[in-house]
């Protein structure tokens, strides 16, 4: 591993903003949320009605001709992931076999110039949640006199209901695997599944894989939706979502002091990254480099009531140690900034000690007010971010937030966006469950390791 | 310079015993974990049997079940195999490890749907050919347990092992179906190499032995109907193989740096040496017929190991028993040991177990340090008519004994194509 660096060089996302990194970016610039009511299905029924749904879009447009077929075994999580790789995979201006239109030879024998075999993909996941109205269809015939699944005739004939290939529809590994399958990626492939922890995780480990020699280049991140009735009820019955259904586009506050509840967003984050050499000498353009990352975790996490974020401090100081920085060395922070006060005051509290404002002058933004929080996503939506604005070296700023809540006043929010000088951002992410997960990004400079 | 890494404790949940010996015991005679179906009605299911564990109790098993009050299945069979796995490497003694050099790497499947909530929410509130999805939320928020919903998400394993050895070090789960667990245990061993952590809680858990587990297997086609001979219906590299046996259970082993078991005295069971991952890229339903994407990974384990196919003493198979499976495996191993691979002893334990599927790999591989330990090679149990396609030394029936074994290596294949190899050494 010695000697070689990991650089990002393609970042494709599907989010409430839009398709496409640069709607996300300007709503972060300009101040929008794209949180409105949900419109997928009827959600009258749930205390939390607004959510960051992804307008409709044909997964079809990002796959070739000859596996369009394969879009009806996709659940939606696998399309936002398949969605986000072509958009990737483009922004890295890299043919693959599986992108369409790129040229009159036919497709890439290559992926971007790498042998298939060098280039690995990890895709963070999620709980894919079965599509209820196919499963009820399908137990219809199935129904004894009380209207009760009939085990016995379920299993004589009711299934026979569902495609022979339902279950590869919500199998959590089939985002990797119709990405790979698509753009002809055959080197490590792996499929994280550690809720809001998953995508940052993700790119670790491609990194990893990276630095110890057993890829060249990867495309990482994570996707998916909670946005369909099993989704709401259970993170409603978390008690973390809002209920303040009447004004979607100001409900959901990071850090805030309005700040009540998180919503459900959902999305895809794919990066691509690439052994620094190989990007230089293939010209890629190179937003930034990653040089650290941490993993840490809360034992709290087992009980889905208490109250904790992850010991995220923890993941960031390991990200920062592997980047050999300290706290005055960091310009901005994407946290996870979920808008449930507990957790903002927590994160906040924990940003705050490892960040102390006498000795830098680290910002701290949200995604989550302009898109929700979209679980396995959220840390590559993040890191993404953190990319474009190394790139165009310009902070964007927290949507919704006004004035900071009490318990978050240690760490400094910028509500506007603006020009700033950003040499090492990091991003934070945690999981429900008490996985936490962290990376610092550096603009790029060249030179030797 | 990168760390060697061994494996300190082992622990298990198995079809086949609560324990390591009593599981090595049972594959090693090729006895059979299969039996009817009892945790569901699934009498008229095309497939009416599997590899259940028989008789678990979490108590007595699992200590500080207190604080696992809402665990699932899988969850508490993964809490029993890291408590044997824990005592084993002696980490209970003065404290244990400093616990921020403690991390946990799993592959572990979702928990079991809450199943009569579903079905009832699910079928009360249908109207008119579709969901009320008004009526279907009044209900499910009624009817549906905040804990049994959130036992589901897949990271909850590793969250109550994380509780249970207060670890605040890295926590990863991976899914990669039927290749999770190897998977856990190859990138466990990277985390323990780039000196991240020094001791790694790793392995597998699962059951999808639910009724809409089978229906999912049974509408792939995927699992052995073979209702009448279901003792010996998982028959890997068999010509009358008709496809696998749908298992359960959890394996966890605790990997380490060598200089931490050296300095804490523990015994080394066995060295991990090499670890490779690829994707066929090929067809969500078939593996690539060349097996070129399963070679890849084998010869990426080999390379991480610095060694050539030469040096393989004996291959722990995925052999699920699917007729696709078991000949594009042959086919892979052909084509990393060349002229050899008829000399190189393969065989599959699923034979016996059944496929745990995320927690398979984990199993098998303890299977594979307990053939180093006692020099024997566990059989390909029901082989009885060899098919053409799959032509190698099995291993039929009778465990063999390997008095030089040193260097084994293990396979497991996600659907999807996600294949992963592993090497271990004495």
């Amino acid at each position: 591993m010695s000697g070689r660096r990991v650089v990002v060089t393609g970042l494709g996302a599907v989010s409430a903003a839009g398709l496409g990194l640069r709607p996300l970016v300007d709503a972060l610039h300009s101040g929008t949320s794209h949180i409105r009511r949900i419109a997928a299905f009827d959600p009258a029924g749930f205390p939390c009605q607004v959510g960051g749904e992804v307008a409709s879009f044909s997964a079809r447009e990002f796959v070739p001709k000859s596996y369009r077929k394969a879009v009806k075994v996709m659940a939606r999580d696998i399309e936002l992931a398949v969605a986000a790789a072509d958009l990737a995979f483009r922004d890295a201006a890299m043919a693959t076999p599986g992108m369409n239109g790129t040229g009159e030879a036919g497709p890439a024998k290559t992926v971007g110039g790498y042998e298939g075999s060098r280039v690995a993909c990890n895709i963070g996941a999620g709980l894919i949640c079965a599509n209820l109205d196919e499963l009820g269809g399908a137990m219809q015939t199935s129904l004894d006199e009380h209207r009760r699944l009939d085990m016995a005739r379920w299993g004589r004939e009711g299934m026979n209901n569902l495609t022979p290939l339902w279950l590869l529809k919500y199998l959590p590994n089939m985002l990797a695997c119709h990405v790979t399958i698509i753009h002809g990626l055959k080197g490590p492939s792996n499929t994280i599944t550690c809720g809001e922890a998953s995508a940052l995780l993700a790119i670790a480990e491609a990194a990893s894989q990276i630095f110890r020699g057993d890829a060249d280049a990867a495309i990482a991140g994570g996707a998916e939706t909670k946005l369909n009735p099993m989704g709401l009820l259970r993170q409603g019955k978390l008690g973390r979502l809002t209920t303040a259904n009447e004004s979607p586009a100001s409900v959901c506050r990071p850090f805030d002091v309005a700040h009540a509840g998180t919503v459900l967003g959902e999305g895809a984050g794919l990066l691509v990254l690439e052994e620094a050499q190989a990007a230089v000498a293939r010209g890629a353009r190179i937003y930034a480099e990653l040089v650290g990352f941490g993993a840490a975790a809360d034992p709290a996490g087992c009980d889905p009531l208490a109250q904790h974020c992850g010991n995220l401090h923890l993941a960031c100081r390991r990200a920062m140690d592997e980047a050999q920085i300290t706290a005055a060395d960091v310009d901005l922070v994407i946290a996870h900034g979920t808008g449930v006060p507990h957790e903002d005051r927590l994160e906040a509290a924990r940003l705050a000690e490892l960040l102390p404002a006498a000795s830098g002058n680290a910002e701290v933004l949200s995604i989550t007010g302009a898109i929700g929080n979209t679980y396995a996503a959220a840390g590559a939506l993040g890191a993404a971010v953190a990319a474009a604005a190394i790139g165009e070296q310009k902070a964007p700023a927290s949507v919704n937030f006004a004035a900071s809540d009490a318990g978050c006043a240690g760490i400094r929010i910028s509500p506007r966006s603006h020009a700033r000088k950003l040499r090492y951002v990091l991003v934070e992410t945690f999981s429900h469950a008490g996985q936490s997960a962290a990376a610092v990004l550096k603009a790029f400079e060249g030179g030797q390791a | 310079m990168r760390q060697r890494v061994v494996i300190t404790g082992m622990g298990t949940i198995s079809p086949l015993g609560h324990d390591v010996e009593t599981l090595w015991r049972g594959v090693l005679a090729g006895r059979s974990g299969i039996s009817k179906t009892e945790l569901f009605d699934a009498r008229t299911f095309p497939s009416t049997f599997s590899a259940q564990v028989k008789d678990f109790r979490p108590q007595g098993l699992v200590p500080n079940l207190e604080n696992h009050a809402h665990a699932g299945r899988a969850t508490q069979f993964a809490l029993a195999a890291a408590h044997q796995a824990w005592r084993q490497a002696g980490l209970d003694a003065n404290g244990g490890p400093d616990r921020s050099r403690v991390g946990i790497y799993m592959g572990c499947g979702e928990g079991s749907l809450d199943f009569e909530a579903f079905t009832t929410c699910l079928l009360d509130a249908w109207a008119s050919g579709k969901l009320d999805t008004v009526r279907w939320a009044k209900l499910a928020w009624e009817r549906m347990d905040l804990y049994r919903e959130v036992e589901q998400e897949a990271n909850m394993v590793a969250s109550h092992l994380t509780r249970q050895y207060e670890v605040t070090g890295p926590v990863i789960n991976v899914l990669t179906a039927c290749a999770a667990s190897t998977q856990a245990l190859g990138e466990a061993t990277w985390l323990i190499r780039r000196g991240l952590t020094d001791v790694m809680i790793s392995g597998g858990s699962h059951s999808m032995i639910h009724p809409l587990g089978v229906t999912g297997f049974n509408r792939l086609t995927a699992l052995s109907t073979r209702n009448d001979e279901l003792a010996t219906a998982s028959r890997p590299f068999d010509r009358t193989r008709d496809g696998f046996v749908l298992g359960e259970g959890a394996s966890i082993l605790i990997l380490e740096s060598l200089e931490s078991a050296q300095a804490r005295g523990a015994a080394v069971l066995a060295e991990i040496i090499g670890f490779g991952s690829s994707a066929d890229a090929f067809r969500i339903t078939d593996q690539d017929p060349d097996g070129a994407g399963a070679a890849a990974a084998m010869h990426m384990a080999l390379k991480d190991a610095g060694l050539t196919a030469a040096d393989i003493d004996y291959i722990n198979a995925h052999g699920t028993g699917t007729s696709q499976n078991d000949s594009v495996e042959t086919k892979a191993v052909k084509s990393v040991l060349g002229a050899r691979a008829k000399a190189c002893p393969i065989s599959s334990v699923k034979s016996s177990l059944g496929h745990l599927i995320a927690a398979a790999g984990a199993t098998e591989l303890i299977t594979c340090v307990l053939a180093l330990r006692d020099r024997v090679l566990p059989p390909t149990a029901n082989y009885r008519t060899p098919d053409p396609d799959c032509d190698l030394d099995y291993i039929p029936n009778t465990a063999r004994p390997a008095p030089n074994v040193s260097i084994i290596m293990s396979n497991s294949f996600g659907f999807g194509g996600q294949n992963n190899s592993i090497l271990i050494r004495r």
